[in-house]
């Protein structure tokens, strides 16, 4: 599938407070959460984005809470990808199973500028910059294809609970 | 093979056989938890998932105490979706007011976790219950519903951190200096994806309280799970709270990715400075720092252990009068021994505000949010820029000996220098 969109370059470190603050988490509202997402690294960030743009980050994005109301925010938000050095390991679980797809590219990142055009292409595993540079992404592993395949992890127990 | 503790408790909830780091096993769960943020998720995924019953009543468990008492109708409104839901489901361990008490310090008081078990919990604090030997990790709130389902899901087998602890820890020193130390010196991603597990001789001599404390921040290291040996201290623990379990320890030539050493007697108590749990110093090292708030509590620090050390600061001194001291009993055990012990009296008359169990300002959820300009010193275990109110706010983490003391000088301060 390919994705066009903006690139919105965030921190290293970002935190779960930092995309959807603790007093926001009063709702499963996807829409509603997407309202506030990042507006704990800055108050109205999601002001700038576009419905599919892009975000970027560095080492360890998602750290801290396990609240899934943080790649649920992002979506809301209309991202639906982000490229990161890394990314905490709750976080990546999570956006698996919410849809939200991730991309590990290592020190690559640091490639993309901010406001930049960018083309992903993620069955070739594929970031194509403005100026014409291709960053390559690791594939996403089987097992975790089998639940993307599956529509995220509420269509893979759907089709366990049915088959047994 | 030669396994480490995570390798073993994981091996013993699947057919599969283990061989090493890197490998996706399907596991048997001892128990799922979800708390008043993360269950209402779980319970819309859960019905999107077709699911009409949960997999065993007696393992699920829901704790609703992040903003409870419920601070406002929204947050009511989730502990209320979730107590239906718990109605409907029978659900046997549901805890709502009176009975309930910050999740990971209940939980191993009620006896629910104990050793070798796996346990999966809608909050990254999880972890906390691998301080008495079970295999415990967060994880979303639609992975929580894929275990309340099945009553299994998928781990992929950590490698792990060996980190031996010699020597033992001096007065107003315990389990919080210890893994702050240990976050300062590997950073906030320095064990992502990994296992921590603590030996060595500085664990015989330490609390199962400290143990506890040090396995709930191992989150913020970025591990799956921190894990201590189950040994004769931790059994005494569980028996208390009616388990009969076995001891668990690692195989003497398991295969760990690397061993940090880490000498732990004469170790000054430490503190992370904002705006991230690595930021780690020595109080000693720190300076004069005005502080506006001193909160003691969490799931972190909020046991009696933690509750004694604030008031053997606070007996017979007074609380600076422009700091807001918020104690927080983390349970109603925990309240009732402060109770008993004449803790209580202590924190009163040293002017300091006492409040039922809840999560409360640890997250910024309520009962103690910071303005633009004010500054805390928190025993909780994140200090994100804005985690506890404004984004123009700060949070210093310390162990609750260092918070009492600095709420009473008005600045971070070393309890020592009292």
């Amino acid at each position: 599938m390919e994705y066009k969109g903006k690139a919105h370059v965030v921190g290293e470190n970002i935190d779960t407070d930092a995309i959807i603050p603790a007093r926001f988490l009063v709702t499963t509202d996807e829409a509603e959460l997407g309202r506030h997402c990042m507006s704990g690294l800055e108050e109205n960030w999601v002001s700038r984005v576009s419905k599919g743009d892009i975000m970027v980050a560095g080492e360890n994005f998602g750290c801290g809470s396990s609240r899934e109301h943080a790649p649920v925010a992002i979506k809301g938000a209309g991202i639906p990808v982000v490229i990161a050095h890394s990314f905490a390991r709750i976080f990546y679980r999570n956006a698996f199973n919410t849809g939200l797809i991730l991309l590990e590219v290592g020190d690559e990142y640091q490639k993309i500028s901010d406001g930049e055009m960018l083309t992903v292409d993620t069955e070739k595993g594929t970031i194509t910059t403005a100026e014409g540079v291709v960053i390559s992404c690791s594939p996403v592993p089987s097992f975790m294809q089998e639940i993307l395949d599956a529509g995220g992890l509420v269509g893979y127990v759907r089709k366990q609970i049915g088959a047994e | 093979m030669h396994r480490t503790i995570a390798e073993k408790i994981l091996q013993s909830k699947t057919d599969q056989k283990i061989t090493g780091p890197g490998q996706i096993v399907r596991c048997k769960l001892s128990l799922v938890l979800a708390n008043d943020i993360t269950a209402p998720l779980a319970i819309k995924s859960f019905r999107e998932m077709g699911a009409n019953k949960v997999f065993d009543k007696d393992k699920v468990v829901f704790v609703c105490d992040h903003f409870t008492p419920n601070k406002d109708i929204d947050s009511a409104e989730q502990v209320s979706v979730t107590r239906s839901f718990a109605q409907e489901m029978g659900i046997t361990h549901y805890y709502e007011g009176g009975n309930c008490g910050i999740e990971h310090a209940l939980l191993p008081e009620e006896g629910l976790v104990g050793p070798w078990d796996l346990v999966i919990g809608a909050d990254s604090h999880t972890c906390t219950y691998g301080g008495i030997g079970a295999f415990s990790t967060g994880m979303g709130s639609t992975d929580i519903a894929a275990g309340m389902v099945l009553g299994e899901n998928w781990f992929k087998v950590p490698p792990s951190i060996k980190v031996d602890l010699h020597g033992k820890m001096g007065k107003y020193v315990q389990g919080k200096d210890v893994i702050l130390k240990l976050i300062g010196t590997i950073g906030v991603s320095g064990a992502l994806y990994k296992a921590l597990e603590f030996g060595g001789s500085g664990v015989d001599k330490m609390s199962i309280e400290s143990r506890l404390t040090i396995a709930n921040m191992a989150i913020e290291a970025g591990a799956k799970a921190g894990l201590f040996p189950a040994d004769k201290k931790t059994l005494k623990y569980t028996r208390k709270a009616g388990r009969s379990d076995e001891e668990i320890k690692p195989d003497k030539f398991a295969m760990y990715e690397s061993e940090i050493d880490m000498e732990i007697k004469g170790m000054a108590p430490q503190v992370a400075l904002p705006h991230l749990p690595e930021n780690v110093k020595g109080v000693d090292e720190v300076g004069e720092l005005e502080i506006h708030q001193a909160v003691i509590g969490s799931c972190t620090n909020g046991r009696i252990e933690d509750m004694r050390q604030a008031a053997d600061i606070l007996r017979g001194r007074k609380v600076d009068k422009h700091v807001r001291c918020i104690i927080i009993p983390a349970t109603p055990r925990v309240w009732s021994d402060c109770v008993h012990e004449g803790l209580m009296q202590v924190f009163i008359d040293a002017g300091a505000i006492i409040s039922p169990p809840t999560c409360g300002p640890c997250l910024g959820g309520h009962m103690g949010i910071l303005a633009k300009g004010e500054r805390a010193i928190s025993t909780t275990n994140r200090n994100f820029r804005g985690r506890m109110g404004s984004l123009d706010s700060e949070v210093i983490l310390s162990n609750p000996a260092v918070a009492a003391a600095s709420a009473v000088t008005g600045r971070v301060t070393d309890p020592r220098s009292l």
